[in-house]
């Protein structure tokens, strides 16, 4: 028998099977969505502990904003393969060329907005009633409302005022046609949970988690890792540093910060002495106070 | 080393409740930022919006009061869950407003939680919404209550003060079923007894509120010893392997136990108990996990495993506190969709038996419920389900109403229990003063008159068996020969007799003991009573037969496969059935086959002219005697 996790970690690894089983019930094209970052990979994780020895009864999709590290997307391919899942990916790009999203100018622009149009549109095109993602409540102010259920509208809009309640542990996937649910099964964990779970059940990992060197732009109190997607602009600076990435998304905002936590027990000593939320390092949570809010009521992740 | 203990840290889930400006932000923003929760970033933000919003110093309440309304307002209006950690727990904390109309809010953060924080301003005393917050926490089953007295610093940390709020909130909790309540004097402003004891209150002996965090019992909202297991999924690879996947209600489960399947009653043994495929040799209430069975058996989601001899409450009636969530107010007589465990049923609410004024206590009648109203009703579903009361299991004894029209959640229900009998108990056979003085004239003496004994045949089987058709052609041809007869049939006595009584477990028990007493009456006349009723229940139809002489009754027993009856389905029952508009007897609620009948027949193999002569033949022995 492996190890087995225990106390409250156990607890919340219950609950997210408890709802991934939940979905398969009560949904019919149900998908995971996985971005390669580490919230996503926990909850593939848990999701195919939920169904053993069955195969998880849906599949992974990635929007793929084009911006993406080249490890994460090395990651994604290898883990999709060993773990027997089934991948579909949508391109931000594409939504680009169809005209769908105009691609944002400047020495800041970003594809992370835009992600939310290829987003709805992969959730209207493969009929997905139910669209599973990693974020937790503890993440954002604006998260911590979040149901585990989490209704959208045809237009993919979140009602933060008009949510359903959510009680003990029953859970309302009722709706009409057309509309959609996102659901979070991780909601309870906070990062140090996931890392904790990460090192307790020896789950890999993309390696830009771990300190490596890089050649990184400060900007605005903020790395950023030089690559292809962002511009150099004359008076930055670029040089190379021990970093590591907290959280893994478009390369264009992701920040990087110095560390030289070369494993996930380092990991796990460095959070619990952080002093910075781990989406401090995002910039595009500092665009506004409300930024996370406002993403959100019209269908961010 | 802090992360050495993380793996083996407990969880507590708690709530906490206040009236609006009792200072419950400031105090979970205290708790976050006393335990080191808070970030740099989110300090930087505080800062400069404390220092928008005019306030002096740091705003801690403005680390929970997440949404842009809510900053608008300065009012929290929606559940929200904050996440903190000390060495010795995790702690999740449902964060729910205290402004009047939310008490539906207050309801759903208490729904999970096992300890609530009930916030009163010193001062301004006990406030009647502290009084409604203590009673959701006590409707809701929480078994830990701590009454935080906070600003205690506008009362100059007076010990009175304290005792006087103390003693008034402790007369008004005799009202209520929480066992464990304590009390601390606080200032989530200043930090007083919130994370550590303060020495601005030194007549205070008891710890902060962290501590009473940290230490208080888990556990104590589980139901750990009546095994409840519902299904949720199936888990079905291939055809060697068949899963039952799901979450332990309550109670424990190990391989090699006898269990009981609901609603077929069919028993198996636990084959082996998974947790993501790891074989354990036990699992507890809570644990996600699945079930494999020594017995190749139809089980489906919504269906209940439990142990032999430790069963819910199996019916279609129960009464319920609810608690109303919507706007539009709740009307007796609307469907709604119920959810409970796994299973998903039509439901009517029945009737409000009152409504509770949360403010007063008081009972008072109600023709309908409004958006955050509790009141005490009686549900009708269209299919059985498998419950206990709230107060002895949390997870069976707890229900939310969905309306099927707008798909939300309309409300929150917590079962008291059944309405009606559902184990035939020992009934008073007969009522108090009263005295039998015997028949005028005896059946013996009018069995002589008539020359014709009398009898009891009773007719049972499914809805579409041919009972009636039988017994009404067998007693045409009695009547032709000139006996006395009278015939009773279902339909017949539920106008009128049995018009009272709907169609669960116990309100066909009781129309069946009616009805056997009202065919005593005939039977000691004189006359061959055919009864034909489905009587699902041996006991029932049993009870019956003792109130006859036992050489007098007939019992017969009317048969035909399921495809045939669904085939003729006469009355458009099994029809009605499928869409889930109401449950028959012998699908998805039991029919107990009798186990000597006299005389059975199969209709599908033989004809309604035959059947009629097998019991005619039977009869003419009994009702002519042993000499006839």
């Amino acid at each position: 028998m492996s190890k087995r996790v225990r106390g409250h970690l156990k607890a919340l690894e219950n609950e997210a099977i408890h709802v991934f089983r939940e979905v398969a019930a009560q949904f019919e094209r149900p998908v995971l969505l996985f971005s390669g970052g580490k919230d996503s990979i926990v909850m593939a994780w848990v999701a195919r502990k939920a169904f053993h020895p069955a195969p998880v009864p849906f599949p992974l999709l990635h929007i793929d904003t084009g911006h993406n590290f080249p490890e994460t997307i090395e990651f994604r391919d290898r883990f999709v393969k060993e773990m027997g899942f089934e991948l579909s990916v949508r391109y931000v790009q594409e939504s680009i060329d169809k005209g769908r999203v105009k691609e944002e100018e400047g020495p800041e622009a970003s594809r992370n907005a835009l992600q939310t149009v290829t987003l709805l549109d992969a959730i209207n095109e493969l009929q997905v009633d139910a669209a599973l993602g990693g974020a937790r409540r503890d993440e954002e102010k604006a998260r911590a409302k979040e149901r585990f259920f989490s209704h959208r509208d045809r237009f993919g809009q979140w009602d933060p005022k008009n949510q359903r309640p959510e009680l003990w542990n029953l859970y309302n996937g009722r709706k009409n046609p057309g509309e959609h649910f996102r659901v979070f099964p991780l909601s309870n964990w906070t990062e140090m949970d996931v890392w904790q779970y990460i090192r307790l059940e020896s789950i890999p990992i993309p390696l830009l988690y771990l300190a490596h060197e890089r050649e990184v732009v400060r900007r605005n109190g903020v790395l950023l890792a030089k690559t292809d997607f962002i511009q150099i602009l004359e008076d930055d600076r670029v040089s190379l540093e021990t970093v590591r990435f907290r959280t893994i998304g478009d390369a264009t905002c992701t920040g990087a910060f110095e560390s030289d936590a070369h494993s996930v027990e380092a990991i796990i000593q460095e959070t619990a002495a952080a002093r910075v939320t781990e989406r401090g390092g995002r910039s595009d949570d500092r665009r506004s106070e409300a930024a996370m809010e406002d993403r959100k009521r019209e269908g961010y992740f | 080393m802090p992360h050495r203990t993380y793996a083996d840290m407990d969880l507590l889930r708690f709530t906490t409740a206040g009236s609006v400006d009792d200072g419950k932000s400031t105090l979970i923003g205290r708790l976050l930022h006393d335990t080191k929760s808070i970030f740099e970033d989110q300090m930087q933000q505080i800062e400069g919006a404390s220092r928008r919003l005019g306030n002096e110093g740091l705003n801690l309440a403005l680390l929970t009061d997440g949404l842009r309304a809510e900053r608008e307002q300065k009012i929290t209006i929606d559940v929200a869950y904050r996440y903190f950690a000390t060495p010795r727990r995790k702690f999740i904390i449902s964060d729910t407003p205290g402004h009047v109309q939310y008490t539906r809010n207050m309801v759903t953060g208490a729904s999970t939680a096992e300890l609530a924080v009930i916030l009163v301003d010193a001062s301004r005393g006990v406030l009647t919404q502290s009084k409604r917050h203590a009673f959701i926490t006590s409707l809701l089953g929480i078994p830990h209550l701590v009454v935080a007295v906070n600003k205690m610093d506008l009362v100059d940390y007076s010990e009175d003060v304290y005792d006087e709020i103390r003693g008034e909130f402790n007369d008004f909790s005799t009202k209520l079923t929480v066992k464990d309540i304590s009390y601390v004097p606080i200032s989530a402003l200043h930090g007083d007894n919130v994370v550590s004891r303060s020495d601005r209150m030194p007549w205070y002996k008891g710890g902060a509120l962290l501590h009473r965090l940290e230490n208080v019992n888990l556990g104590a909202r589980r139901n750990h010893i009546d095994f409840r297991f519902p299904v949720q999924y199936v888990v079905r690879p291939n055809s060697e392997f068949r899963g039952y996947a799901g979450t332990v209600s309550s109670g424990t489960v190990s391989p090699g136990e006898e269990v009981v399947v609901l609603p077929s009653g069919k028993g198996t043994r636990v084959e082996s108990v998974q947790a993501a495929g790891d074989d354990v040799d036990e699992a507890v209430a809570g644990d996600a996990i699945v079930l494999t069975m020594e017995d190749e058996l139809d089980i489906s989601r919504g269906d209940m495993i439990v142990r032999r001899r430790n069963v819910p409450t199996v019916g279609d009636r129960f009464e319920a506190y609810l608690c109303w969530m919507s706007e539009e107010a709740m009307e007796p007589g609307r469907a709604y969709q119920l959810l409970h465990t796994t299973r998903k049923v039509q439901a009517f609410v029945e009737s409000i038996e009152y409504r509770v004024d949360v403010d007063t206590l008081h009972r008072e009648k109600a023709g309908f419920l409004d958006l955050n109203e509790i009141g005490r009703v009686e549900i009708a579903t269209s299919r059985p389900i498998f419950f206990d009361s709230y107060r002895v299991n949390t997870a069976t004894g707890s229900f939310v109403l969905v309306d099927p029209h707008t798909n939300t959640t309309v409300a929150a229900g917590m079962i008291r229990g059944t309405v009606t009998r559902l184990e035939p108990q020992p009934r008073r056979r007969v009522s108090p003063d009263v005295v039998w003085e015997g028949l005028n004239i005896s059946r013996e003496e009018r069995e002589a008159q008539s020359g014709q004994r009398a009898a009891l045949v009773w007719f049972t089987g499914m809805s579409g068996a041919g009972k009636t058709t039988i017994a009404r052609a067998v007693e045409r041809r009695l009547f032709e020969l000139g006996k006395r007869t009278m015939l009773l049939d279902g339909d017949q006595v539920r106008h009128g007799l049995c018009g009272d009584l709907g169609f669960s477990a116990g309100d066909r028990s009781e129309n069946i003991r009616r009805v056997g007493e009202v065919a005593k009456l005939f039977f000691e006349q004189g006359s061959v009573v055919l009864c034909t009723f489905v009587s699902p229940f041996r006991t029932d139809r049993e009870a019956v037969k003792e109130l006859f002489p036992k050489a007098q009754v007939l019992e017969v027993y009317v048969r035909a496969p399921l495809e045939v009856l669904h085939d003729r389905d006469p009355k458009n029952l099994y029809a009605r059935e499928a869409s889930g508009e109401l449950s028959l007897p012998g699908s998805a609620t039991p029919y107990e086959a009798p186990e000597s009948p006299d005389i059975e027949v199969d209709t599908s193999a033989v004809s309604v002219e035959s059947a009629v002569q097998i019991v005619l033949d039977r009869l003419q022995t009994l009702i002519l005697g042993p000499d006839g």
